[in-house]
């Protein structure tokens, strides 16, 4: 224990350290997001793991952002992932109903504040809007429940269907969502269609945080809620009911679980956590427009609910984590690198890599790597990084 | 319980060696380093016409980077991938703007990327000059960093369809590829078509690749004079092609995705005696441009693709604005470098540049070409049929 | 409206959307099969398809290259590169289920879904970068044969290629060869058998991976001839090709009845003709509210709504007897 504590802090300070004197060091930054990781799952008392987070995402992580605002978008992005896939992990994991057709949630939320936040608005109302941005946070909730509606609404019909039939009606639902995006633009105006919806309006920060600090630590509030919201759900009374639907429904309904009612629920629950970060993510980029709700997004999710652990709440965090950096920071990192090397003109073995032909760019094979790392992944190790106990003693 | 300790050790281990390793990695760069980053999708659908803005703008940087490195600067290109997508975009950019040695932007291919990479571009004034974005409120929001060399979806739907009326079509009918670009011009089409009293059949949308017959085959029994196509030439050749088989009799244009060796390469004959519009010259007009197909061909192994001819103006147009600012041996700052920009004057491949105070071209030439021949080779000898030389919507119009 | 335009048009709108039924059949037979032996969705099949048309295109270009496409008779240069792109397809196919998917047979439902899109991720990218060697591009473009170009304009408003002949042809000769097979070889009761009950089966002496394995290569040869056919008759393909037809022919397969094979035929053909309808139609009928770009989600939502009155899809379900 001793050892654990002293490792955990040596790591957070090094790495930060490291992330200020070199700030566009990519392993710098994942070299700390690595030291946050290993104070979670030390062996550590509880008093040093909750201030050592503490200090890490509330107090370090801001300061990084002064030093290179990337990383705190990076952190942001990452929030919005965890979020999404806790939510997916009510429906998949905890429910295994199995919803290819996520991301339509979030485009919902995401269009639910982006509509009557920006002019777009006045195409459908003839006036009035943009709404005062204040009224951002009033819409946090106006997402989560027309989100949380259209959960209902998916869950309505699929109902009967199990296996896979539910996952081609889920991920036809997705899709008809992003169509429906990309063109409800006639006869009347909703969304603008492929062109999207610009400038979507953002609340005043309070304290006069610059923008991309307040988004964090409003992604890192929703989050936490999110989080706490889970463990509630998890040991309840409805809870139990979706693992037990999960693992034999007739079973469960021999047993009095009421089906309907339960199913609806996990959609519309998974739903509402989309929904909400739909919002936050539209005031975040100020634009948005259905390229960013394609069905790649959907499985993105859906592999880190699966990658971390599914029906795990630290697998899903931890699985949105790991998949949004590969993204977003390792493979842009490493092609950057390389690139780099190039410039530099550095030689490998007396081969110049600036005679390196353009296709070997890494940062254009990011679904190539993807698909290895899951194919990998579930064959080495399916229960996920860091699953569910019962899942564990499942797939041993 | 040694197990657990001996894997913690390794894992804080290799935590502290990762820390460790930046040391090493050449990310401090010495002092006088210039860096010009593009932004383009590399990865994905649209990935070839990205590639291509990259290579243009990295042909310019090794061609001209000549006087900078006199003055005693490291110059390098950075070329970033956005995956034509909004977020991964705004994500780049936030990167971008952290490295300090970067003084201008070439991108981005997206109009839908553009403009929220834009806003953070904004934020410390870098300059951004756009190859290809072609929609007009990348520009209409008057940033002072913000300039393109292309032309602007209003105008150039105007051109087309002054042209058609040209051609005495009393009918259209206009399809679209659904993306900002292609719709944006295929609606400037349309509502001009309409004003100038042509007959608009039909306005269709599709974000189909390859089977364009059940779209076809309304239009056919319509018989249309002219069919414009708003979008990219990877959708427009296989959707010619298959209306000529299918007997459609209509004359084509397009827009300036059109304007590629590759649409002659895929649709073959179907397109030749096509119409196509474009800010950018044909490389027979412009000797400048037939010089620069064939450096790229040299260096790259293949013909430019659309927007490369622009990126690569673009990226020098960045380096000349660095010269000017560069003032004894100082890299400059980036308001000075994006000052600078908006004062170039640049007799470029594709024309002569100059921006206005919305960081539109002031005067920029719009070309209409038809497709002479089938030969992707002789793609750049298609007749220049009309040309426009046109102020873009002035500053006033909001 | 229009009604003799309307009409008029009918027939031509019908016949393009048989073919595309057609194409779409013979993918949706890839994810039949497979699902009906192992109750698993084959989610790189997509994959699988577009590789048997750029295997297609290469052996037509490098004829091309060679001269020899206008010298040799068209009927052996279809039948070459239909059987070429069949087989990588084929092989292509077992391999994956060897490497990526009979390692997680047992796992839960959900793990080798994910191996499956793994897969389908990675051979996108495999195929992009291969080809970006080759050929530094990855669009390619089939070589036209001026043969199958000509068309026959059966009466004026519809008209019919050669090459839409050749689809429906070569469509139907598998369909029917494959039909034989499934049902009056010994090989097809044995497929059946495993369909039905893999441990009855193979207490019945039947060696059930390889049965699991000649299966994903029958299926991954369908899906091939259909990537050929689609090439020949589309012209244009590129890595990411697959990916939509791919999803439209598992929704036909699911509408037909998910593991059943005449089902997966009738869900192909009666997909083809719902997108074929409305994409010529809709904007037609709706003076121009909604186009052919909705006709994709037309096609989910008809989906949905037979789900919703026959559960089991249009033919019912034929895999391992639930209790």
């Amino acid at each position: 224990m001793m050892l654990h504590s002293a490792l955990a802090i040596a790591a957070v300070a090094v790495s930060s350290t490291a992330v200020a004197t070199f700030p566009r060091s990519v392993l710098a930054f994942l070299a700390f997001q690595g030291a946050v990781l290993f104070v979670y799952l030390a062996r550590v008392s509880r008093w040093l793991r909750v201030g050592l987070l503490g200090l890490a995402l509330l107090v370090l992580m801001p300061l990084i952002g002064a030093y290179n605002g990337y990383y705190l978008e990076v952190a942001t992005q990452v929030g919005i992932f965890v979020a999404l896939a806790l939510g997916l992990n009510i429906v998949v994991g905890l429910a295994g109903l199995l919803d290819l057709g996520y991301v339509a949630f979030f485009a919902v939320g995401a269009y639910a504040w982006a509509i009557p936040g920006s002019p777009q608005g006045n195409e459908i109302f003839g006036g009035g809007f943009p709404l005062p941005p204040s009224m951002f946070y009033l819409f946090l909730l106006v997402g989560l429940l027309v989100a949380a509606g259209a959960g209902i609404l998916l869950g309505l019909p699929v109902l009967r269907l199990h296996g896979d039939y539910l996952a081609i009606v889920t991920l036809g639902f997705g899709e008809v969502i992003r169509v429906l995006a990309n063109n409800l633009d006639k006869p009347i105006n909703f969304t603008n269609g492929p062109k999207g919806i610009t400038p979507i309006g953002r609340p005043p920060a309070p304290f006069g945080l610059p923008y991309g600090e307040y988004f964090y630590f409003l992604v890192l509030l929703i989050v936490a809620v999110v989080i706490v919201v889970n463990r509630r759900l998890e040991d309840s009374h409805i809870g139990r009911a979706w693992e037990a639907i999960r693992e034999d429904e007739v079973a469960a309904q021999a047993m009095g679980v009421p089906l309907v009612r339960a199913k609806l629920l996990a959609f519309a629950c998974g739903a509402s956590f989309a929904g909400v970060m739909g919002v936050v993510f539209s005031a975040k980029q100020l634009f948005i427009n259905p390229e960013s709700f394609t069905f790649l997004e959907s499985i993105g999710v859906l592999s880190m609910v699966i990658l971390g652990g599914m029906g795990s709440i630290p697998g899903a965090v931890l699985g949105a984590m790991a998949v949004t950096v590969l993204n977003l920071q390792v493979l842009k990192g490493f092609s950057l690198w390389l690139n780099e090397l190039k410039n530099a003109g550095v030689t490998i073995l007396g081969f110049n890599l600036a005679d390196l032909p353009t296709q070997f760019e890494p940062a254009k094979y990011e679904r190539m790597i993807f698909g290895i790392i899951l194919v990998l992944m579930m064959i080495f190790r399916p229960q996920g990084i860091l699953p569910a106990r019962r899942r564990q003693r499942e797939l041993r | 319980m040694r197990n657990s300790i001996t894997r913690s050790v390794v894992g804080v281990l290799v935590v502290l060696a990762l820390a460790a390793v930046p040391a090493g990695a050449p990310i401090a760069q010495g002092k006088g380093t210039i860096k010009i980053a593009s932004q383009s999708p590399l990865s994905g659908g649209q990935a070839a016409l990205g590639e291509g803005i990259k290579l243009g703008a990295q042909l310019a940087v090794e061609k001209f980077k000549g006087p900078l490195e006199k003055m005693g600067f490291k110059v390098e290109f950075v070329p970033y991938d956005d995956q034509a997508k909004p977020d991964v975009g705004v994500s780049n950019s936030k990167n971008i703007i952290a490295d300090k040695d970067i003084l201008a932007i070439i991108g981005h291919l997206n109009s839908g990327v553009a403009i929220p990479s834009s806003e953070v571009y904004k934020e410390v004034s870098l300059a951004m000059i756009s190859p290809a974005n072609t929609n007009p409120t990348v520009t209409d929001r008057k940033y002072t960093n913000v300039n393109r060399v292309c032309g602007r979806d209003d105008v150039q739907g105007v051109v087309g369809s002054e042209f058609a009326k040209s051609l005495n079509a009393k009918t259209v009918y206009v399809i679209h590829d659904k993306t900002p670009y292609g719709q944006g011009v295929a609606e400037f089409f349309r509502d001009d078509a309409k004003k100038k009293g042509l007959n608009v059949l039909g306005f269709e949308g599709t974000e189909e690749k390859s089977n364009f017959d059940p779209i076809i085959t309304p239009i056919r029994a319509r018989n249309p004079d002219l069919i414009y196509f708003g979008g990219i030439y990877d959708q427009g050749a296989p959707f010619f092609k298959q209306a000529r088989e299918k007997g459609v009799k209509s004359k084509f244009m397009g827009p300036d995705g059109m304007d590629s060796s590759d649409l002659a390469k895929i649709a073959g004959k179907n397109v030749v005696g096509m119409y196509y519009t474009s800010a950018a010259g044909p490389a027979s007009a412009l000797p400048k441009a037939k010089q620069f197909v064939e450096d790229f061909k040299k260096k790259f192994g293949k013909n430019p693709e659309p927007y490369a001819a622009e990126a690569y103006d673009a990226a020098t147009v960045a380096l000349k604005a660095i010269e000017a600012a560069a003032k004894g041996g100082k890299a400059p700052s980036r308001e000075d470098v994006a000052v600078a920009v908006r004062k170039v004057k640049l007799s470029g491949i594709t024309g002569d540049i100059e921006f206005d105070a919305k960081g539109d071209r002031k005067k920029a030439l719009y070309f209409v070409l038809q497709v002479d021949s089938d030969d992707p080779q002789k793609w750049g000898d298609n007749k220049i049929v009309k040309q426009l030389a046109i102020a873009p919507p002035s500053a006033s119009k909001n | 409206m229009d009604l003799p335009l309307l009409l008029g048009i009918l027939p031509q709108v019908l016949l393009d959307g048989l073919i595309l039924g057609f194409m779409y059949a013979l993918i949706a037979l890839g994810y039949t099969m497979v699902y009906g032996v192992l109750e698993f969705i084959n989610f790189a099949h997509s994959e699988i398809f577009i590789v048997g048309a750029f295997v297609g295109v290469e052996i037509m270009l490098g004829l091309k290259g060679a001269g020899m496409l206008d010298r040799l008779p068209w009927p052996l240069v279809l039948v070459l590169v239909l059987l070429a792109g069949m087989a990588a397809s084929g092989l292509l196919a077992v391999t994956v289920e060897r490497v990526a998917y009979r390692p997680l047979r047992h796992a839960p439902r959900l793990i080798p879904l994910i191996s499956a899109i793994g897969i389908s991720f990675f051979l996108q990218d495999a195929i992009r970068l291969f080809e970006s060697l080759w050929r530094n591009a990855f669009n390619l473009v089939y070589p036209t044969m001026d043969v199958l170009n000509v068309r026959f304009e059966l009466t004026q408003t519809i008209d019919v290629s050669v090459k839409s002949l050749v689809v429906i042809v070569a469509a139907l000769a598998m369909l029917g060869v494959l039909h034989v097979l499934v049902n009056r070889t010994k090989i097809g009761t044995a497929i059946r058998a495993v369909a039905e009950d893999q441990a009855a089966a193979s207490l019945m002496g039947i060696n059930v991976n390889r049965i699991i394995s000649l299966t994903f290569l029958i299926g991954g040869a369908m899906g091939g001839a259909a990537g050929v056919l689609f090439g020949v008759q589309y012209g244009l393909i590129n890595p990411y090709t697959g990916f939509i037809p791919g999803l439209k022919a598992f929704t036909a397969a699911v509408l037909g009845g998910i593991g059943n094979i005449p089902g997966a035929m009738l869900g192909g053909l009666v997909l083809g003709l719902l997108e074929a309808l409305a994409a010529s139609y809709l904007s037609l009928l709706t003076g121009g509210a909604f186009g052919a770009e909705y006709k994709d989600i037309f096609a989910f939502s008809v989906l949905i709504v037979i789900l919703i009155f026959r559960p089991k899809g249009l033919l019912g379900e034929v895999i391992r007897g639930r209790a």
